[in-house]
């Protein structure tokens, strides 16, 4: 029975977290965007608005599912199970603490980045099944993106797996510990390599999660709404709510790589390590804030722009990348060696 | 039984059945691309609009795309007609401004202006001094106005959001000000024939000035916001290049055109109302690109700006109208007056045959110019760069429409 439950409760968990993280994300970025834009936001529902996003969900919840005539129904209906499901993956291998995670793996950077490149075929299903010629586009348009930036995020992170020497995502936190002359954070942001690289999964994580600059699939000032536009109700809560923990997702994941994941700096280890999890929420939500920031203000750029940044600067700057690492670990083993 | 179809059909207004339906593409686009070595690749035709978010109103363009490339494009329009020439015919010459407001609602004091301008110059009526600087100052004001929403709008379009609330904030606070003096936001209804409808209330003029010191900066912020950004400059440099050849061959006017190169400005070569007496300098571009309209109308801001200032300083005293007939009834003849407006050249063309309506009301909208000149000039862009094309030529559905 506890084995069972072992196995069930941690999943639970996740899906509860995913859920709960839609609902403060979206009023965070309503919140987000309204104070950047001169505006306050949703003010009427509850304080400074803060039940709006509950009232939505109980719209989406409720309200007409639409199935238009012309799409292909079992790909319509599968493609927001199909986008909504690697998103909760994702959420396994993310180490809170040190302790809590809801499975520990030895290749656990490999593992999100695996669940989550299954998200653009969700998402080019929704788009190829609408039936409709601006969720093609979108959907062409994630498909050939997120195919396209999924190179560079995951070249980006090999240095750190090289200079962490693990794929788990708790061994390449435990590498950030400690101080570089004897105050600076090991933090690999602050590694003249870690922080190429970070600029870099910075950039490609933004156009994995279709976020500004990159919002190619849903460019609602060219594609309307995109790969969502024939999708109401909850199904449509679905592809929302993923997009959302995606973000998450990245954002956590760039906290794990490079600053430090649950742990910081200058105060006493037994404190971080009783609010390890706070810590790490904390900070990826300073992550998302940035991403928000960013769409706020930033303009798009277009679909053959985004494509030359992602094939012929990033991918060779992030190879490149590589290879500097592995020069610059062998030369520091081989000083080292030497002294 | 013949139902009004087949009686249509009969007459030839309705092709036969089964020869054409609403999907079928107009005239001028390509169904299907011949194929190379048995390889075809269909083209995909997509409706713009008119329930776009980013056609500006409701234009509807038909566009033929190769994958994401434009191969032909056909702009459909007549979504928000209203008869505004027609009606003209049974309003008497006091209530023409009142249509003009709602042609090109956004910069409704030029319609105006040049509707009581085709009056005037019918009936030569001598304005006062005072009325010709309120009407510049309106103008002017109005100017920056709609030039914001262009601004804010073209950000829009390429995905930007903060820049259009900025933009709206100072939108704001010139609407504010046209309400004072006008007592509407939008359809002012101020420029009648013989003058204008009231003198600035009192303190206005402190509030425009402060309004024009805050906006000296605050230009500078929008530019650095929107134009200063890398990928903003990317999406715009290069796109949408209108040769000067063809901006006249087209008959564009405004920033169109001077972004195209050529030096025309209404205001300059056919001085009308004060400015003659105002000082400004016309700005143009080079290669009539979007980046050079964009430019164009980010300085058309800072001169607006200018001769604002110089109406007030220099606002003579007396009349702001003329004494003129409750009734107007224009003799016989034919007139056309033009004002520099937003988007370019809007003209009047009134036919009167006496009477106190107008026998003929023409209304030459710029925008419609543009539109047209859209269709050379998209095919070989991408679908991403038609929403920035049409942004960067700044048109109005309400003054294209009518």
């Amino acid at each position: 029975m506890s084995d069972v439950l072992s196995v069930i409760l941690p999943v639970l968990a996740a899906v509860g977290l995913m859920l709960a993280n839609g609902v403060v994300l979206i009023y965070m970025l309503r919140k987000v965007l309204g104070h950047l834009h001169l505006r306050v936001g949703p003010m009427h529902v509850g304080w400074h608005g803060i039940l709006q996003t509950v009232a939505d969900v109980g719209k989406l919840l409720t309200k007409e599912d639409i199935t238009p005539t012309n799409v292909d129904k079992a790909l319509f209906f599968l493609a927001p199970a199909a986008v909504f499901v690697p998103s909760l993956m994702a959420y396994a291998a993310i180490p809170f603490s040190e302790t809590w995670s809801i499975t520990s793996l030895d290749t656990g950077l490999l593992y999100t980045f695996a669940v989550l490149s299954l998200v653009p075929l969700g998402i080019l299903m929704a788009g190829w099944s609408s039936g409709n010629k601006w969720a093609l586009l979108g959907g062409m348009r994630a498909a050939a993106q997120q195919i396209a930036y999924e190179v560079p995020l995951l070249l980006s992170v090999l240095p750190i797996v090289m200079l962490s020497g693990s794929l788990d995502l708790v061994e390449i936190v435990a590498a950030q510990g400690g101080y570089w002359l004897g105050f600076v954070p090991r933090w690999f942001v602050l590694h003249p390599l870690g922080f190429v690289a970070s600029v870099i999964f910075l950039i490609a994580g933004l156009a994995e999660l279709n976020q500004t600059p990159f919002d190619m699939s849903e460019a609602e000032s060219e594609l309307v709404a995109g790969f969502a536009s024939e999708y109401s109700a909850m199904k449509f809560g679905l592809l929302f709510l993923s997009e959302f923990s995606n973000s998450f997702i990245i954002s956590a994941l760039g906290v794990t790589l490079f600053f430090g994941g649950w742990t910081l700096p200058w105060i006493p280890a037994d404190v971080v390590a009783k609010i390890g999890p706070v810590i790490f929420m904390l900070k990826t939500y300073i992550g998302i804030a940035v991403f928000m920031w960013i769409r706020g203000t930033y303009p798009r750029v277009r679909i053959d722009q985004l494509m030359s940044l992602g094939w012929k600067r990033l991918i060779p700057i992030s190879l490149g990348l590589i290879m500097v690492t592995g020069i610059a670990i062998k030369v520091v083993e081989t000083v080292r060696g030497v002294s | 039984m013949t139902d009004a179809r087949d009686i249509a059909t009969e007459a030839g207004m309705l092709a036969p059945e089964g020869t054409h339906h609403p999907g079928l593409p107009p005239a001028g686009i390509r169904r299907a691309p011949e194929g190379v070595d048995g390889l075809t690749t269909e083209h995909l035709i997509i409706n713009m609009g008119p329930q776009h978010p980013s056609t500006h109103g409701v234009l509807r363009m038909i566009v033929e795309m190769d994958g994401e490339e434009i191969v032909s494009a056909e702009a459909s329009i007549g979504y928000l007609h209203r008869g505004i020439e027609k009606l003209a015919e049974h309003r008497q010459y006091n209530a023409l401004g009142t249509l003009m407001d709602r042609g090109d609602y956004v910069s409704g004091i030029h319609g105006e202006l040049a509707s009581a301008l085709a009056v005037e110059k019918l009936m030569e009526i001598a304005i006062p001094a005072k009325a010709d600087y309120l009407r510049v100052l309106l103008s002017e004001i109005n100017r920056i106005a709609s030039h914001l929403v262009w601004f804010g709008t073209f950000g829009l379009d390429t995905g930007a959001m903060g820049q259009f609330l900025y933009a709206m904030r100072d939108r704001e606070n010139l609407v504010d000000i046209l309400e004072g003096i006008t007592g509407a936001r939008m359809m002012f209804n101020y420029v009648r024939p013989g003058g204008v409808l009231a003198d600035l209330p009192a303190g206005m003029a402190a509030k425009i000035l402060e309004f024009c010191s805050g906006f000296d900066k605050y230009i500078e912020e929008h530019h650095d916001l929107l134009g200063g950004n890398e990928i903003f400059q990317h999406r715009v440099k290069g796109i949408g290049a209108i040769d000067r050849d063809t901006a006249l061959a087209f008959g564009l006017s405004g920033a169109n055109l001077r972004g195209s190169g050529v030096a025309f400005d209404v205001r300059r070569e056919r001085p009308y109302a004060a400015y003659g007496e105002m000082e400004f300098d016309v700005p143009v571009g080079s290669t009539g690109d979007s980046w050079d309209r964009y430019m164009v109308r980010m300085e058309e801001m800072r001169q607006s700006n200018r001769m604002i200032r110089q109406c007030l300083e220099g606002m003579p005293e007396g009349d702001f109208t003329a004494k003129v007939p409750r009734v107007l009834r224009p003799p016989e003849g034919e007139v056309y007056a033009a004002v520099e407006s937003s988007r370019g050249e809007t003209g009047i063309h009134l036919v009167s045959q006496g009477g106190d309506t107008p026998y003929r009301f023409h209304y030459k909208a710029p925008s419609l110019y543009a539109l047209q000149a859209l269709e050379e000039i998209l095919p070989g862009h991408l679908l991403a760069d038609v929403v920035m094309i049409i942004g960067s030529t700044d048109i109005m559905l309400g003054e294209i429409d009518r």
